[in-house]
């Protein structure tokens, strides 16, 4: 240790500027910390990016050919068109896991002590893990999409329509991160919160329009399905893509009606309360 | 008006165990106070209540002026804190974790930046500076921890066993820059097992032990507690203990009536407390050489905080192996 700098003056901290705008800067600063982490653990980002890529193939080729979809007559590659945008939300939501492990992990390890003596904003470490998973998203939506049209997904609607289609996907991907911080504030393992922000997202997304059309569905998983937050940003991709098929029958249920509302309004209330939750619990383990 | 940190009466318990059993503390603006204590004293349970990251159960905590309770966050704004265990994250080189600790200090990224690069060199991490931590050493982890706990040179500052883990360059390292700070005004409590480091950095030590400051004072306070200066001596003969036994008592603290001085027949060795130093031992010795007494040893001991820290948390130390040593046979013949 050398001796020729001089120490700092001792003041205190630099007063904090408080209020909203020191929690985005606080929030950016862990994004950052989150995604340089990522990058230095590239095996996590390959992993979730395989999954899905498995989906898109295994669901068009093996299922492809014995799923009807209503109002497509009898052309083979309309379930490849109507699967896309199911693989898509499926996947988005997947990022709940990589939240609650990451944060779990985060919660017990030293460096929580470091973060909580700091005058940082409360919310910032869970919202720097959700922005860098809304990054890693977005990546695995871009990879996911290339895969796709290479097996003959198409968007018929538009770029600006294609757009909001995305955007809706990543909005809803970024609202089940944050029941992936409440998971991995509540569990004590990175592993449990995988685990647990997985294993109830395979009835959420299998009973769903995402992979088979409600019709089908005996009459009370068809409610379920219809009203299912999921199933809203699906068929609003398919709209929004011009993925259905000319005849489609769209059931009556409101949020089938009006699915690219029912969407947006479906993120927000879980992002709200969601992040309320997670927020509180990160502050309660403290003083 | 109370120091910059102050304790009345905190008490914390996780389930059984009463780790703070109701702790006071205050320590002066600019001044440091050392906190010893065995394993499981409380100690690091005291600094993290300080630094607002545990609830005490009851008890009051003003730090820098401002209630650690009511107002954690004013607090957080004035305290700097190298825990127990390094905080650092693994994955981010030296050099990003202190940017990261300086921007979330609300810095600017430019002299958060600067900030990291002077850091780096005073805790002789310039050369690690881009490698991940995960590759650190410990006491490279443990510089890089108190550098990220330097950042700003908050008012107060809390160490937690700084110097633990640490070679003797860094450790002189460290305590200077302890000392330079300290010069500048900070308040520092710091937590050790080195009692030498107490003794050199600490103007008050408070001892604790299960949960409760059992002594404090200054270093110089303390020892004399456990029982000041004392002349040892061996003499050669044994028909001479008690013409050197006359001879030390009417050297000893507090005059001849005391009778003090203690004596070990088969060793030939007899002590006796004094005030004098050197100067009192050279005369002890010419005294005895006039007097014809052969001597085989003599010697002036100072306690260190060593014998006070032993003196004082020895009897908890000594009670629980005989509880365990009693326990033992009968589980082993339980598991048969
Ligand atoms: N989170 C916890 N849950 C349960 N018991 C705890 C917890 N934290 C501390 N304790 C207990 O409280 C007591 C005091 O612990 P503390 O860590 O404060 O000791 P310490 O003085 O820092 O010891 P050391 O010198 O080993 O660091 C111990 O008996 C410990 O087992
Ligand atoms: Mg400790």
């Amino acid at each position: 240790m050398t001796t020729t700098t001089q120490p700092a003056p001792t003041t205190a901290a630099p007063r904090g500027r408080g209020g909203f705008l020191q929690s985005v800067t606080d929030s950016l600063v862990m994004a950052k910390r989150n995604l340089i982490r990522m990058m230095r653990i590239p095996e996590v980002v390959i992993f979730g990016l395989i999954q899905p890529i498995m989906f898109v193939v295994l669901f068009s080729y093996v299922f492809g050919g014995s799923i009807k979809v209503p109002g497509a007559g009898t052309d083979p590659s309309a379930y490849r068109e109507f699967l896309m945008a199911g693989i898509f939300a499926q996947t988005v939501t997947f990022a709940t896991a990589g939240a609650g492990a990451g944060i779990a992990e985060d919660m017990h390890k030293g460096l929580i002590d470091r973060f909580r003596s700091l005058p940082m904003s409360r919310g910032a470490v869970l919202t720097g893990r959700t922005l860098a998973d809304l990054v890693q998203t977005a990546l695995t939506l871009v990879v996911l999409a290339v895969v796709a049209a290479l097996v003959g997904w198409r968007a018929h609607d538009g770029v600006l329509n294609a757009l909001a289609g995305f955007g809706l996907l990543l909005l809803l991907g970024y609202a089940f991160t944050w029941i992936g911080a409440l998971i991995g504030l509540t569990v004590r393992t990175p592993e449990a919160a995988t685990s647990g922000g997985l294993i109830w997202l395979f009835p959420l997304t299998f009973i769903s329009v995402a992979f088979v059309p409600s019709q089908n569905m005996p009459s009370f998983l068809q409610h379920i399905a219809e009203w299912n937050p999921f199933s809203a940003t699906v068929v609003a991709c398919r709209d929004l893509f011009g993925n259905f098929p000319p005849n489609y029958p769209i059931p009556d249920a409101w949020p089938m009606q009006h699915p690219v509302l029912a969407s947006l309004i479906w993120s927000v209330v879980i992002i709200l309360f969601f992040r309320t939750l997670a927020v509180r619990k990160y502050r309660s383990a403290t003083v | 008006m109370p120091g910059a940190i102050y304790a009345e009466g905190l008490v914390k318990t996780f389930g059984d165990v009463r780790a703070l059993d109701g702790v006071d503390l205050d320590v002066p603006e600019g001044t440091v106070l050392g906190l010893l204590g065995p394993n499981g004293a409380g100690k690091t349970t005291a600094v993290r209540v300080l630094t607002t990251l545990l609830r005490p159960d009851s008890g009051t905590a003003v730090v820098a002026g401002i209630d650690v309770l009511k107002n954690p966050t004013a607090v957080r704004r004035s305290i700097g804190l190298s825990g127990q265990f390094a905080a650092v994250d693994e994955y981010l080189t030296g050099r990003e974790n202190l940017q990261m600790v300086g921007q979330l200090y609300q810095m600017s990224g430019r002299d958060a930046k600067k900030r990291a690069c002077e850091l780096l060199d005073r805790f002789n991490l310039a050369d690690a500076a881009d490698r991940t931590a995960k590759t650190y050493s410990g006491g490279m982890r443990r510089r890089l921890d108190l550098a990220a706990a330097l950042v700003v040179s908050p008012p107060v500052m809390f160490m937690d066993e700084p110097t633990t883990g640490l070679d003797p360059r860094n450790r002189q390292g460290l305590w200077e820059v302890i000392e330079e700070l300290v010069a500048g005004g900070t308040t520092l409590l710091l937590t050790t097992q080195y009692l030498e480091e107490a003794d050199r950095l600490a103007h008050d030590i408070a001892v604790v032990d299960h949960g409760k400051v059992i002594a404090r004072g200054t270093s110089d306070q303390l020892k004399a507690q456990t029982g000041g200066e004392r002349i040892e001596v061996v003499v050669h003969e044994r028909e001479h203990i008690a013409p050197a036994r006359g001879i030390l008592e009417r050297h000893q603290l507090g005059g001849t009536s005391q009778g003090g001085c203690t004596v070990e027949e088969h060793t030939r060795k007899l002590t006796v407390p004094v005030s004098g130093g050197a100067k009192l031992l050279a005369e002890v010795i010419r005294e005895l050489d006039t007097a014809g007494i052969e001597i085989d040893d003599i010697g002036l001991r100072r306690p260190t905080l060593d014998d006070v820290f032993i003196t004082l948390t020895g009897h908890a130390a000594e009670d629980e192996p005989e509880l365990k040593a009693d326990a033992k046979p009968g589980t082993e013949e339980a598991a048969k």
